[in-house]
């Protein structure tokens, strides 16, 4: 292993980091909620859970993009390149997506929830979360390698 | 409607987050996950700003004592379904290179692969919430 130096976006990362952290701030001080995203997904599945703050937060985070299209080259620390569509990268995106969804249903949080949130809080459930999803996405990522011979999508 | 204003505001920032930081990239993401690769460690710099901003926010919340702000951790207990689902999940992080911010921030501008992760996420949601409430009954 080599840290990859050329791919390292301090700024990018210290700026958009601070945005996430200011956003889940306002969101705790202004409506009392904890910004979970695989939370408020799996809560406007259920009719019960469709509240109007969790409609308004993810129409915030799809809007994002729209907002910021005309500088996304200018903003963006490298731009997002579009795998081919063939049928392994889609079974690849559709397999990974159902862990996704259901592990942080069972964990009760994600990278947002646990990682951003729940280790502001200092909660100990989050900080266990966090090294579990963290592991475990280093050692799936060690092994695609190691069978695949490469990684990118 | 005030706060639904601010639930949108915060939905915005937190999306501007995700692109700011690059980490709707799938291929940053697989790069500070590819320890035994090329490793990119900005994802946790983007982790180590955002979480101390949040830390801000939730001392604040804490000081103006709001019996509505969950400023402390979690009452419950460190249990399975909470590993074994972390674990899950990392392993699909792994595999896809999206978590559920990212995945949903791309769909705004119709990216297609997280068109597909966020098309397997749901049912993955929706599966473990059945069981999660069976439980319960």
């Amino acid at each position: 292993m080599g840290i990859a130096w050329h791919l390292f976006t301090p700024w990018h990362s210290l700026a958009g980091g601070a945005l996430i952290g200011l956003a889940a701030s306002l969101l705790l001080l202004g409506n009392g909620q904890i910004a979970g995203i695989s939370g408020i997904l799996g809560n406007l599945l259920k009719p019960e859970g469709r509240a109007p703050w969790r409609l308004a937060f993810l129409a915030g985070l799809v809007l994002a993009p729209l907002l910021l299209w005309p500088v996304m080259l200018q903003i963006t620390p490298s731009p997002v390149a579009t795998p081919e569509l063939d049928s392994a990268t889609l079974i690849r995106l559709l397999t990974g997506g159902f862990l996704v969804g259901l592990g942080t249903r069972f964990a009760n949080g994600c990278t947002s929830g646990h990682g951003v949130c729940g280790l502001a809080r200092l909660s100990p459930r989050s900080l266990v979360a966090v090294l579990s999803f963290m592991g475990a996405g280093f050692v799936t990522v060690a092994l695609w390698r190691l069978v695949n011979g490469g990684v990118s999508l | 409607m005030k706060s639904t204003l601010n639930a949108l505001l915060a939905g915005l920032l937190f999306g501007a987050g995700l692109i700011v930081s690059g980490m709707v990239n799938p291929a940053k993401v697989i790069g500070f996950l590819d320890l035994t690769g090329q490793w990119d460690p900005s994802l946790a710099l983007v982790m180590a700003s955002a979480i101390s901003l949040s830390w801000l926010g939730v001392r604040l919340a804490a000081r103006r004592s709001d019996p509505a702000c969950p400023t402390d951790a979690p009452a419950r207990p460190i249990d399975k379904p909470l590993v074994l689902g972390s674990i899950v999940f990392g392993i699909g992080w792994g595999v896809s290179g999206f978590c559920p911010g990212p995945a949903v921030v791309a769909t705004g501008n119709l990216y297609w692969p997280a068109l597909v992760v966020v098309l397997g996420m749901l049912p993955g949601l929706a599966v473990a919430g059945m069981f999660q409430a069976a439980q319960r009954d």
